[in-house]
């Protein structure tokens, strides 16, 4: 394993943000710690940097405890969240200045500073004034400045956070390219699933300094670990059920489940796409209640005649009913998830 | 954060304690009744009662004055506005002795007002107070104007909408979020005037006498050490409770307010009360401030030839032991020893308060580093004199002695300067140069030098002003065939005969003019607002 950290806790004004965190991450693996603002993803980043002392646990890179090494000499980048660029160097002397300070000489470094530009797609901007640059292009130079000392590690902090949507979406394909290119280790946190599903191999979510689920993208979002997952990624068809049999007993009625899910009482993830629209007598009978335009599909939100939250349902764009009309549901026990 | 700890123990709190027992023991016992006995001495407590009104009258007036100015400063906009800022701050560098004989020369005998309509001032105490204000006028229009010009002239706009006068809408929105800086700048204004020395030395003649100069009569007229002493504690105390008060005010200052870029508040002069206000305030500084520095430089050209100026190469005089003229080489010579040694110790008392994690026992010396500026120059000198001359630091015959404590008033300037900007910069960028690999020692180099080099010029050059015109300490420590520029005015206005008069005028244009430049030059640095002062 290039990282671990091994129950590495941090304790900030008696709370911990850090709550006994293990971690691994392989050689060439690109992790995004995903997680709401204040779950501790960028002290979980502060910590590896060494930014962070640790109140107890360890963290090891490449095998090697880091306890007691100082920030400069563990070898790993991070891209800060608001790039921190230096105000009064250049583009240029933004992207050298790790290089100097591990001794490349000045004609190496000129050459390496040019290539890194072209790489993030800034060639030849190496005399611009930092303030000039665009928030996109400060990403860049940022990107390029941690990637110069060639660090075996790289962190991002919310690396596109401030980014309008349409750079975001480009920038993370380039990223994922890039990375993939260079082969270079990668822990990044997001608080944005889209970002993270994007960039990742793998998916790690946090909440409250603990890590609540970890697994490839597709995993995380087929199957969430628990109900705080599963709310997190955006879904809201999340109901209490008791499971046996192969039927969920939940407020909606009797609802299928898939073969071999966990019995007892436990909370329900309908997914939007598993809720059907029928016949008003034929399912359980609602009322629609607003439709949201989104896109690919339509967000329909109805709500039970006979007591219940309500349910989110995704529908095509031609058959969505109007608010006010009254339908009936059926549910594809493919789209329902027994949480743990 | 060691050195400068060592350094204020070993120059500031050890003499301090050498006071304290100069003052309160007697053949090794305790006598806390020499207090009391002392202060209710009915000379003392003459010197105590005028200390004290002299200051609130000085507070008074310069408020009086100054703060029509600062307004003008926030909110008009005319021609010259930034010559005319220079102008009003010049007084503020301008060593107490100059700003003593440009009014001896404006008010006393033979001078301007004297020669016109037989005025003289210079035995009453109005001299004193016109002195206080020409010095402090720049503490009211920097401080107040400072914020004033900051306020968002909307809230204003606001509370007119919502049908108040003009009147009342400055009354119930802007004066209360000036009140606190107004408090402020009263504070200082009142600190700096209680511990007056060389002004009320020079002005005060035989009548008139605050508590540092009382302190300095009793040491080197009088040769009572315990008395002065005593009235050092007292002083101590007087002052202690003075910054304790601004400490708390600043602290309140610091409320939520709407600020706002200071380029955008002012206006045009419109309608005559404006236009009279701005023509009311021109003619406070060209009476007050420009024309008693024009009449000194008068004075000086008196002599055919520029006699005064040449009789300043002379060392026959009589004065001195060297030509008047050496006194420039001390000064400057010392001044930038000062200035070394109160830039290290103010600046790195400056990187340890502005690490956020600092600890409360360092932001206690915050305040701590505050006491020299504020406990006078005159107590520093006087501590020196009793502490330092005896083993294990014998510095008495050590020229090191008065750069030492120069730097002790400087470097409270040098921190206050320093410390802004410090915090200022984003502990993040430290922390990208370190994950880039930049050492501690690197970080500071490549990091906050380059940020902060330009603050560091300005508290240079704020070392240096301050070192040249010190007069309250230097006077105690000086040696006779070495006295500084302040020191050798002094020692000139202290002799009798047209030639020393003459020569103290000419001597004290050239300091002037040097500290004048130190200002000039600062100002062209400090293009953004830098530090408190």
């Amino acid at each position: 394993m290039l990282l671990s950290l091994e129950a590495a806790t941090v304790r900030l004004g008696g709370r911990p943000v850090l709550d006994a965190v293990g971690l691994d991450v392989a050689e060439h693996e690109v992790v995004c710690v995903l997680g709401p603002s204040g779950s501790g993803k960028s002290t979980l980043l502060r910590a590896v940097a060494g930014l962070q002392p640790l109140d107890s646990g360890r963290v090891l890179l490449g095998g090697r405890d880091q306890t007691g090494v100082p920030a400069h000499r563990r070898g790993v980048g991070l891209m800060f969240q608001d790039h921190q660029l230096f105000p009064q160097r250049d583009v240029g002397g933004n992207v050298a200045f790790g290089l100097r300070m591990h001794g490349v000489a000045k004609g190496q470094r000129d050459a390496e500073v040019g290539d890194l530009l072209e790489l993030v797609g800034l060639p030849g901007a190496a005399r611009r004034a930092v303030a000039g640059l665009s928030g996109g292009e400060q990403q860049r130079v940022a990107l390029a400045r941690a990637l110069a000392p060639r660090p075996r590690l790289l962190m991002l902090d919310e690396p596109l956070g401030q980014l309008d949507r349409s750079l975001r979406d480009r920038l993370v394909v380039e990223l994922r390219e890039l990375f993939g290119r260079l082969g270079t280790t990668v822990l990044a946190v997001t608080h944005d699933q889209g970002e993270a599903f994007a960039l990742a191999d793998r998916v790690v979510v946090m909440r409250d300094g603990r890590i609540a689920q970890s697994g490839t993208p597709l995993e995380v979002w087929q199957r969430p670990a628990d109900e705080f997952v599963a709310r997190f990624l955006g879904f809201e068809n999340v109901v209490p059920a008791t499971v046996s049999d192969g039927v969920a007993d939940t407020p909606w009625g009797k609802l299928p489940v898939p073969d071999g899910s966990v019995q007892g009482d436990r909370p329900l993830l309908v997914r939007p796409a598993g809720v059907r629209l029928v016949a008003a007598a034929e399912g359980l009978p609602c009322v629609v209640t607003a439709r949201t335009f989104r896109g690919t599909h339509v967000a329909v939100r109805l709500l039970p005649r006979d007591g219940g939250p309500p349910v989110e349902a995704a529908c095509a764009l031609r058959v969505a009913p109007e608010p006010g009309d009254e339908v009936g549901l059926t549910f594809d026990a493919d789209e329902i998830v027994v949480l743990g | 954060m060691a050195l400068p700890a060592v350094f204020f123990a070993v120059f500031f709190a050890w003499p301090v304690t050498a006071i304290v027992a100069r003052g309160l023991k007697a053949d090794g016992v305790w006598r806390f009744g020499r207090m009391a006995d002392v202060v209710t001495q009915p000379d003392i407590r003459h010197v105590l009662w005028f200390t004290t009104w002299q200051a609130l009258a000085s507070t008074a007036l310069t408020l009086l004055l100054a703060l029509p100015a600062a307004h003008v400063f926030a909110r008009l906009d005319f021609p010259g506005k930034q010559l005319l800022r220079a102008v009003v701050t010049v007084p503020f560098v301008l060593p107490t002795v100059v700003v003593g004989t440009a009014f001896l020369a404006l008010v006393g005998r033979g001078g301007l007002l004297d020669d016109l309509w037989g005025v003289r001032l210079d035995t009453t105490v109005w001299a004193i107070l016109l002195a206080h204000v020409f010095f402090n006028f720049a503490v009211v229009v920097r401080t107040v104007g400072g914020l004033w010009a900051q306020l968002d002239p909307r809230q204003e706009q606001a509370a007119r909408m919502l049908g108040a006068a003009p009147l009342t809408a400055w009354r119930t929105v802007t004066l209360p979020a000036l009140a606190p800086a107004v408090a402020a700048a009263a504070l200082m204004v009142f600190l700096f005037t209680f511990t007056s020395f060389g002004v009320v030395q020079i002005l005060g003649g035989p009548t008139f006498s605050t508590l540092e100069v009382e302190i300095y009569r009793q040491t080197s007229e009088v040769f009572d050490l315990s008395t002065a002493a005593v009235l050092t504690l007292v002083q101590f105390v007087a002052v202690g409770t003075i910054l304790a008060v601004h400490a708390w005010t600043v602290r309140r200052r610091e409320s939520a307010l709407r600020l706002v870029a200071p380029e955008t508040t002012a206006h045009r002069p419109r309608g005559a009360g404006q236009w009279a206000l701005l023509a009311g305030v021109l003619l406070t500084v060209v009476l007050l401030l420009v024309l008693p520095l024009a009449v000194l430089v008068r004075r000086s050209l008196d002599a055919p030839g520029l006699g005064y100026y040449r009789a300043l190469t002379d060392a026959d005089g009589g004065t001195f032991l060297v030509a008047p003229l050496h006194a420039v080489w001390t000064s400057l010579e010392y001044a930038v020893a000062a200035t070394g040694i109160a830039l290290l110790i103010g600046g790195l008392a400056a990187a340890a308060l502005a690490r956020r994690d600092a600890g409360r026992l360092v932001r206690g010396f915050d305040a701590l580093l505050m006491l020299p500026l504020g406990v006078s120059a005159v107590t520093v000198g006087f501590g020196f004199l009793i502490a330092l001359d005896r083993p294990p630091l014998d510095l008495r015959q050590s020229w090191i002695l008065v750069p030492l404590a120069q730097a002790l008033v400087g470097a409270p300037f040098v921190v206050r300067t320093m410390l802004p900007v410090l915090r200022a910069v984003d502990g993040r960028l430290r922390e990208a140069a370190a994950v880039l690999g930049a050492s501690p020692w690197r970080v500071w180099r490549e990091v906050d030098l380059p940020l902060v080099r330009r603050a560091l010029l300005i508290a240079a050059g704020f070392a240096f002003a301050v070192s040249l015109g010190e007069f309250g300490a230097t006077v105690f420590i000086a040696r006779p065939d070495n006295p500084t520029l302040p020191v050798a005015v002094a020692r000139l206005l202290s002799r009798p005969g047209e030639l020393n008069y003459g020569q103290a005028m000419a001597l004290s244009t050239i300091l002037m003019v040097v500290c004048a430049a130190a200002l000039l030059v600062l100002e062209r640095l400090r293009t953004d607002r830098t530090g408190e002062f």
